[in-house]
Order: structure tokens, then sequence, then C-alpha cells
């Protein structure tokens, strides 16, 4: 029974590792162009629906993923629309990832200078164009640093979809457990597959981010 | 779609709730004063200690903060133990929590630290003010100053996080959640109420540290 | 006093301090200027062992400032030093900016280091402004009560170093005042300034630094009445237009 190898322990989480990096690149995807849409509509909308906005992250933010998570499996079957531990997933993580993104990105482009809007302004460029040409480019360098920095913390909040039934690496090591029982090596594992999935993410974030202060001192 | 939405019979177990909000809080407040504390010396140590400790702290940092909480607490519940090391819920949630505060708190700490001017700790130096001193009278209370907003989010993040504790059995709000619905069967209002809950907390506290933040570092406005 | 023996310090291959040496005797009010990155502020900061250096020797008052026995913060508790951008500290009171090292340092109890701060600001003029913070007074304001914290520690020497080259024009004068008076009053100062007018009211030798070395060390008529080197010639007629 307990004849598993530590080789085949290691196989079994890496192959469920793939559904992490899946669920973690659909997350960042669809909170990507959620994001992105909240973020033009609060650069450009009225009041109201500005106010909408920041209350969806605030929302987003102030609450525990995993209530999210359980609000997204256990409650919408009871409003009768049925959903799959992959589908709950999917949404609250695709919806949790873009309340953040909203308000990183929107912190990029405050952060351009006022005078930047004003001298696109007095050469005449409508409202659209002033974003678009002279904001957009520059409040894109500066957002790559913290975006994918934020990945990181996308990956790592996947973990919670194990709690919904979600088979990644995190309840692929739980299951593991009960099999053989070996916590303490099947956990460094489990940990270790992580490590290796957010430290490049961690370090390029810390790269771009130097560059980005050298850029800003010249 | 015709759901008729039932907060009624929520009240009757506000004694749960009331329980799981204590725990909620409990853990976090602990973790924070402990986690805090090893924030400020481990700050420390990193710009001051010997090389070896300094490269220590460095890999305990980026381990926790490239693993999820969820796992970090799993180690410690279950893992751990066969390693002899045994503990209750509790206690693995609070080790789980501080360990995991602690790492984000030294990076913020340290860069308010590097943030105060040099030219302060010759001044404080110059008045005949050990390092010691100068560092614990003069930086440090700058530095918390600087670095407040950002620890006090980190808290938020922890308190937040702390809802998979419920998954070792600690009955912290989280937990309660679960519990009302596996009785009342109403779980859609039940986990909306409590998500509620945690929001509110969430504003509150907020809004406390806000406050005292301010009353703490009167004059300080930069 | 202070007395400085051959004083040398490098930044890796870089020397900012060439075998420098002078000396300071008590009462004795001594001014040094000098071209920006010439090392007065490196200078003076050996003197209470801000900086460390690697060749020669300072002593105050026969104390060794980098002998492994001496203790550097009761030395330094016996010398004042302001700096250029003030360094009040931020967090705290004016009072409590002048009673933190008399607390901690010099174990003096509450009222009488409240008593000492109160009576220092207001020689410097600023009693009323005891309960303030560092932010809502002005440059002047700040430097003066700099001072004032210094001479809370009852020092036997003070450094300046560029006190009022921060300040805006109309502030410089409220703070040469105090010094001139500290200077009548017989206290041993270390001034690097590049207001002549103090230098020629009160000092009564003037250094002239370059690159690291002494270049001049003058009695005050003499600097000014005939400087030897070229160098100093130039600084001087550029400096007083
Ligand atoms: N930490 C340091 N590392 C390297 N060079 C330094 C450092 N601090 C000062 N210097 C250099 O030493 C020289 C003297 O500096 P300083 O004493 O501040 O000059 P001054 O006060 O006369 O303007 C300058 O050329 C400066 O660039
Ligand atoms: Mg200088």
């Amino acid at each position: 029974m307990n004849d598993f190898t530590i080789w085949d322990m290691a196989q079994g989480l890496l192959l469920s590792a793939r559904w992490t990096v899946l669920l973690s690149l659909i997350a960042f995807v669809g909170g990507g162009l959620v994001g992105g849409l909240l973020l033009v509509l609060r650069l450009s909308a009225g009041a109201k629906v500005q106010a909408m906005i920041r209350l969806y992250s605030e929302i987003f933010q102030g609450t525990p993923l995993l209530m999210q998570l359980f609000l997204g499996f256990f409650g919408l079957p009871m409003l009768g629309i049925e959903v799959s531990p992959w589908l709950a997933a999917s949404v609250t993580l695709t919806l949790y990832t873009g309340a953040y993104l909203v308000d990183i990105w929107r912190g990029c482009v405050e952060a351009i200078p006022r005078g930047q809007w004003q001298a696109a302004a007095s050469l005449g460029m409508s409202h659209g164009q002033q974003l678009r040409l002279v904001i957009w480019p520059q409040a894109m360098r500066i957002a790559t640093a913290p975006t994918v920095g934020f990945l990181v913390q996308v990956v790592k909040s996947t973990a919670l979809a194990s709690i919904i039934g979600f088979t990644e690496l995190t309840k692929a090591g739980s299951m593991l457990t009960n099999a053989v029982f070996q916590p303490f090596i099947i956990y460094s594992m489990v940990a270790a597959l992580y490590f290796a999935m957010c430290f490049p993410l961690t370090w390029y974030s810390r790269v771009l981010e130097r560059k980005q202060g050298l850029a800003l001192k010249r | 779609m015709s759901y008729a939405f039932d907060f009624s019979d929520l009240s009757q177990y506000a004694d749960v709730l009331l329980h799981g909000v204590v725990v909620t809080l409990g853990l976090t407040g602990v973790s924070t004063v402990l986690g805090g504390a090893l924030g400020v010396v481990g700050a420390a140590l990193v710009l001051r200690g010997p090389a070896w400790l300094r490269w220590l702290i460095a890999a305990y940092i980026e381990l926790i903060r490239n693993t999820p909480f969820i796992v970090q607490l799993f180690f410690v519940f279950f893992g751990l133990p066969s390693l002899g090391i045994q503990m209750g819920e509790i206690e693995a949630a609070l080790l789980a929590m501080t360990v995991n505060l602690a790492a984000y708190a030294i990076e913020i700490v340290r860069a308010g630290i590097e943030s105060v001017k040099h030219g302060q700790y010759q001044a404080a130096l110059s008045l005949g003010l050990s390092g010691r001193q100068a560092f614990r009278y003069v930086v440090l209370p700058q530095a918390l100053a600087a670095v407040f907003p950002a620890l006090l989010s980190q808290v938020m993040i922890v308190m937040l996080g702390s809802a998979v504790v419920s998954q070792i059995s600690v009955q912290d709000l989280t937990y309660a959640a679960n519990f009302i619905q596996s009785r009342n069967f109403r779980s859609f209002e039940c986990y909306i109420a409590i998500t509620a809950i945690y929001l509110v907390m969430a504003i509150l506290l907020r809004r406390l540290c806000n406050g005292l933040g301010s009353g703490l570092f009167a004059g300080q406005k930069r | 006093m202070i007395s400085i023996e051959n004083v040398s310090k490098w930044y890796g291959q870089f020397q900012v301090l060439n075998a420098c040496s002078t000396a300071v005797r008590k009462g004795e009010v001594v001014v040094v200027c000098g071209p920006s990155g010439s090392g007065k502020s490196t200078l003076i900061k050996t003197v209470n062992g801000l900086e460390a250096f690697q060749q020669g020797e300072i002593r105050i008052g026969g104390t060794s400032v980098d002998a492994p026995n001496t203790d550097l913060s009761k030395l330094r508790s016996h010398v004042g030093m302001v700096f250029q951008h003030f360094e009040l500290f931020p967090h705290l009171s004016i009072l409590d900016n002048l009673t933190l090292a008399q607390l901690k340092v010099l174990g003096r109890n509450k009222d009488e280091a409240a008593d000492k701060g109160l009576r220092l600001l207001e020689r410097v003029g600023l009693k009323a402004h005891a309960g303030k913070f560092p932010i809502q007074l002005s440059g002047g304001q700040q430097q003066r009560v700099a001072i004032a914290r210094s001479l809370a520690m009852d020092p036997v020497a003070m450094l300046f170093d560029e006190p009022t080259s921060a300040l805006d024009p109309e502030m410089i004068n409220e703070v040469l005042d105090v010094m001139v008076e500290l200077a009548q009053e017989g206290m041993t100062m270390m001034c690097v300034t590049h207001e002549m007018g103090f230098a020629k009211k009160v000092a009564h030798r003037v250094i002239f630094m370059d690159h690291g070395q002494i270049v001049e060390d003058e009695r005050k008529d003499e600097f000014f009445a005939n400087p030897k080197s070229e160098r100093a010639r130039d600084f001087l007629a550029k400096i007083l237009h």
C-alpha cells in the first residue's frame, strides 16, 4: 500500500500543477479583461458608474476569497444556476483578479503627472486621444512591474479552489496525503512547486521595478 | 429563478456568529502583535545583522511570499506533527498566520527604515545616543509612521486570508458559516450574511487603525 | 580642546581627506570654508566620530575619537553638532526634541530636562513654539531649535556644518545672530560656513580647504588681508564678489 516512491508522488503533483497554471491563466486573462474594461469606464464614465466600480473592487478586496468561492459554488445553485467547481473557480477568480487589477492600473494612470494631460490637451487632443496617445503608453510602462507582481497573488489564490473540490496542486496534495500518510514530504513538495511557479514572477517583477527606478532617476 | 430570500432564522445562530467573529478577530490581533514585533526585529537584523542571518531571513521571506497561505497552514498543521511537533488547531493557525505576516512585515518595515534619511541617524548619534537608542527613539518611530498604511493593509490581507483556518477546524467566522448552512440549508443567505460581516470588519478595522495612526503619529504629516 | 593630526580618509580609491592637521583651542572660533566637495563636511564629521578615518588621530579634550576603548556616545554628548538640514526629529514636539537626549543620555529627570529645554528655547526666542512639531516652523526657526537642542547637552564645543546654507536669505541672520552670541560668550566653535561676515565678526582663525587638503589655516585678519594661495584668493573673490 505504501509503496509510492517520492518520485511517484512528485509526478502526481507535477501533473496536477498543470491545472493550477491553467486556472491562473484563466483568472489572469479574464481578470485583465474585466479590469481593463472597468478602468476605461472609471476614466471616462459618469460619477454613478465610477461609484459602482469602486464598490465592486471594495467588496472583492474587502472580503475573503474563500467566501467568494463559497458564494459562487454553493450559493448559485440555490438560485437555480448549476455550476461545476471549474466554472465557479474560473468566474470567481476572474472577478477577484479584475477587482485588484482595476485598482492597480488606475493607480498607474493617476501617477502620470497632471501636466501630461494638460500638455496633450493644449495640443488640441480629445480626451480619448490624450488617454490613448499620451497617458496610456506611459502608464503601461509603470504598470508592468506591479502587474507581474500581482500575478504571483493570482497563482497563490488558485490554491483556494481546492476547497470547493477543484483538483489542482493543493487538492492533489491533500488527496495524496490521505492515500500515503507522508504529509511532511508531500506538503514540502507542494510548496516547492508553488515556489517554482511564483518565484520567477517575483524575480521578474523586481527586475522590472529596478529598471523603472533607474529610468525615473534619469 | 424565483428564489425567496430568507435571512430570518440567522438570528437564532447569533452566538455561533459572535463566537466566529471573536475567533477571527482574536487570531488576527494576536498574529498582528507577534508578526509586527517579528517584523521590526527582522528588519533590524536584515539591515545590521551578520551576513548568514540576512541570507537566512531573505530566504524565509521568499519562501513565504511565493507559496499560498493555505499550503503553509497545511504544512504546519499536518506536516510538522510527523516531525514530532504537535499542536492544536488554534496554535497551528496562529503560527501560520504569524509566520506569514512577519515575512511581509519585515519587508515593509525595512523599506520604512531605509526611507528615513541618514542625517536623522547622524543627528541622534551626535547628541550622544547609542546606535540602539538612535534606532529605537529616532529612526523606528519615523519608519513605522511612514509604512503604517502598508502594514495595515497587510494585516487586512491576513485577516481575510484567515478564512482558510476553518479547513483545519478552527471555529472562526467561516467555520460558523459552514456550520449554520449545514443546519438551515440556506447556504446563499448564510454566505452573503457572513461575507458582509467580513466586509464590515474590514471597514471598521481600517477606520479604527486610521484613527489610531493619525493619533499616534501626530504632527508628522508629510 | 580639539586636535586633528594628519587625518586621511579614503572612499575606496578616492581620497576625501589628505593629511589634515589643525587644532581648536578652548574658546576659539574657527571657520572652515572651501569649494563644494572639498571635504569640509567629512572633516567636521570625523571630529565627533560620525565619519571614520583611516589615518591620523583626532583628540577632544585629550580623548582619542577612534581609540577602541573610547565611549563614543559619551564623547559625542559633550560635543554639539548642527547640520545643514537641521535634522530635527519630525515625530517629536519641539520640546521633546530638546529633552530626548537629556533624558536618555544624560539621565536627567523629566522636569529638569523640560526646564532646561524651555530656558534654551527662550534664549533662541522660540519658547512659545515648545508644543509644536518641527514641520510647523520655518527653516530659520528649526535651525535655532537645532542649536538649542545641542546646547541642552551643555557641550564643551560646537560643530556647525553649513548651518545657514539651506535657508532662505531672510532667515540667515536670525541663525547667525544666535551663533555670534554663542561665540561672544566664549564657546569653542568649529564652523563650516561661507558667511564671511560672520567670520570677520567673530572668528579667530579661518581654514581654507580644497581637494581634501587644508590649504590655509590662518588668523582671520591675515586670511582676509592676504590669502597666500591662488586657490583661496579665487575662492574669496568669487564669494565676496
Ligand atoms: N559616502 C560617500 N562615498 C563616496 N564619496 C563620498 C561619500 N560622501 C562624500 N563623498 C565625496 O567626498 C567629497 C567630499 O564631500 P563633502 O565632505 O561632503 O564635501 P563638502 O562638505 O566640502 O561639500 C565629495 O567629492 C563627495 O562626492
Ligand atoms: Mg558639505
